[in-house]
């Protein structure tokens, strides 16, 4: 059977009511799954390291209405390089949202390691102050009480746009569904300030950084094409057909294909008859 | 049964690449061919790779789309039997045995049991198929089973019954127990002691092609043999090598193990489907 190929603006246009969240709704699911994925294990305290990004500005305050804001430390943990703007958003939303909040320089703890790799370029840097928040983070957990909240959204997950074991480690992800350009929905909707949802999202790994730049496209393009192959099932062929650019469809399934591995666990040699993952799958409710 | 020649393609196919396995399916037709060989076979799933998940919708393939065309070409020269998902058009998709000779695609048969615990997920992407029915090939009558299918002993009946003088059983079996001791590993010596029964029992030969290599983690204990209609094990390949184990079939081997042991002779077909038929009417009647 074949038919005409669809016009982009028609998918498109299927793209952006698919992506169009009902925020309420969601607002719910998220802020129940907050309370019961900690309540079930016997927490009530969460630990959010907060960027001054969009996304962890969402999760923080999702998780302030879900848990109530004295039982949420947000954790800021600039490096000398880092944005000073993307400090004063964070503080500025722990104004408004009455969370705990702690700040955290890591330039201390990150420079001794990175002075003994002055060859090491901006990604491996990036990395290695990523997974320095990971370590205050989860060490705060402890002495807090709580569980680490993530902040990956469904947009970076797909790309791989994260560092493993660092900004993508947490015990719990509430956003890890939604894509970036949804996250934006439900940041108007539950009125985080303006200047956090306007401003170029960026890693703020080292300066004057951009996601955008960094991937190549929008992040309202990159949704609409993760979305129609993903959630939908096109074929990547028909949205070249389509009118997509051949090469940015190429391009976004390539990173989504090469950074499966970060969205798996550690693969586990086989040898018995019952190996852990494979024939040893208890939910992981089991447990509590 | 004419006598033939048979290689067995003991190959590592990589997973979800059409493409690339596609082209060792060439290469391996030419070794076979070269080494003398009238038939190749390939494992369960050779054109794809086994734990595919959602890869399955990608890889699958309409025999009529050209994609095969290649290797239908080659079998002017020699038969070939190779695994593929089976993109049918009613977008099933079905795990599937293809037995091709002079061009064309004589016979496919889709795995009747797919495998859907332990390890295994094969029933949440794949369609079962629905029949057993013979091959009536250059070198007689065959039968293609696929792995699982071998488990449930009433499809090699059927094709026993059937008059089949070849049952190939193509798999992906991987390689687990290795406790016990032994040399080979729980999941493999299991195979063997099915090939070698069915043999023994349906005085067939038993054809076993599987894999080596690894995918996710697991990996695939090769030991593809031809077993002969006494049981005697004609070839067996290596548990951890790409290979071409080459074993001759002779009508003369069958001539002898049915007239030592005339079982077909003596299979009462009658009594069978009576005591079927009854079983069927107290189960479902």
């Amino acid at each position: 059977m074949s038919a005409p190929a669809q016009s982009p603006s028609i998918l498109t246009d299927r793209a952006d009511v698919g992506l169009t969240l009902d925020t309420d709704l969601a607002r719910g699911i998220l802020e129940g799954f907050i309370a019961n994925e900690l309540n079930k294990v016997g927490f009530e305290r969460a630990v959010i390291a907060l960027s001054g990004g969009i996304d962890s500005a969402l999760v923080c305050a999702i998780a302030a209405n879900a848990l109530g804001p004295d039982n949420v430390l947000a954790i800021m943990m600039p490096y000398r390089t880092s944005n000073p703007a993307s400090r004063a958003d964070a503080e500025d939303l722990v104004s408004r949202i009455g969370v705990r909040s702690k700040v955290v320089e890591i330039t201390e703890m990150v420079n001794p390691y990175l002075e003994s790799r002055p060859e090491a370029s901006n990604v491996r840097r990036g990395n290695v102050m990523a997974r320095m928040r990971m370590i205050v983070v989860y060490d705060n957990s402890a002495e807090f009480g709580g569980l680490v909240i993530g902040t990956s959204n469904k947009t970076e997950i797909l790309l791989g746009y994260g560092t493993l074991f660092g900004d993508l480690a947490s015990a719990v992800n509430p956003i890890g569904d939604l894509y970036k350009t949804q996250v934006r929905q439900m940041a108007r909707a539950i009125d985080i300030p303006s200047q956090i949802i306007e401003k170029p999202p960026s890693a703020d790994l080292w300066e004057g950084q951009s996601d955008e730049e960094d991937l190549g496209i929008s992040y309202e393009d990159v949704d609409r094409i993760l979305y129609l192959i993903f959630d939908e099932r096109y074929q990547a062929q028909e949205l070249i057909d389509a009118g997509f650019s051949d090469a940015t469809i190429e391009k976004v399934y390539q990173m989504v294909r090469r950074n499966q591995f970060k969205r798996r666990p550690p693969i586990i040699a086989k040898i018995s008859d019952r190996t852990i993952e494979r024939e040893f799958r208890y939910p992981r409710d089991w447990g509590f | 049964m004419r006598d033939f020649r048979i290689g067995l393609a003991q190959i590592a196919p990589k997973l979800g690449d059409v493409e690339a396995n596609l082209e060792k399916h060439l290469d391996y037709i030419d070794r076979a061919r070269a080494a003398g060989c009238d038939l190749v076979a390939f494992p369960e799933l050779s054109l794809t790779g086994y734990f595919l998940r959602d890869l399955v919708h990608e890889v699958g393939v309409n025999p009529s789309s050209g994609v095969l065309d290649p290797l239908l070409e080659k079998s002017h020269d020699i038969t070939v039997i190779f695994g593929f998902v089976h993109h049918t058009p009613a977008h099933t998709f079905k795990s599937a045995a293809a037995y091709v000779e002079d061009g064309r695609i004589l016979h496919i048969h889709h795995k009747v049991y797919l495998v859907t615990y332990g390890l295994f997920d094969e029933g949440r992407y794949l369609a079962p198929g629905d029949s057993v029915r013979p091959v009536d090939g250059k070198f007689g009558r065959q039968s293609l089973l696929i792995c699982e299918d071998l488990w449930h002993p009433t499809t090699a009946a059927i094709a026993a019954l059937d008059g089949a003088d070849v049952i190939y059983g193509i798999s992906c079996s991987p390689g687990r127990g290795i406790s016990g001791g032994e040399n080979e590993l729980g999941s493999i010596s299991t195979w063997h002691d099915i090939n070698r029964l069915y043999a023994q029992l349906f005085t067939a030969y038993q054809v076993y092609c599987h894999r080596v290599g690894y995918e996710d983690g697991v990996n695939f204990p090769g030991g593809s043999e031809v077993v002969g209609p006494e049981g005697d094990v004609l070839a067996r390949g290596s548990s951890d090598r790409e290979e071409l184990v080459v074993a001759d079939l002779t009508d003369a081997a069958l001539r002898r193990a049915r007239i030592k042991v005339p079982l077909r002779r003596d299979e009462n077909l009658e009594l069978t489907m009576r005591e079927l038929q009854r079983i069927h009417e107290e189960q479902y009647g």
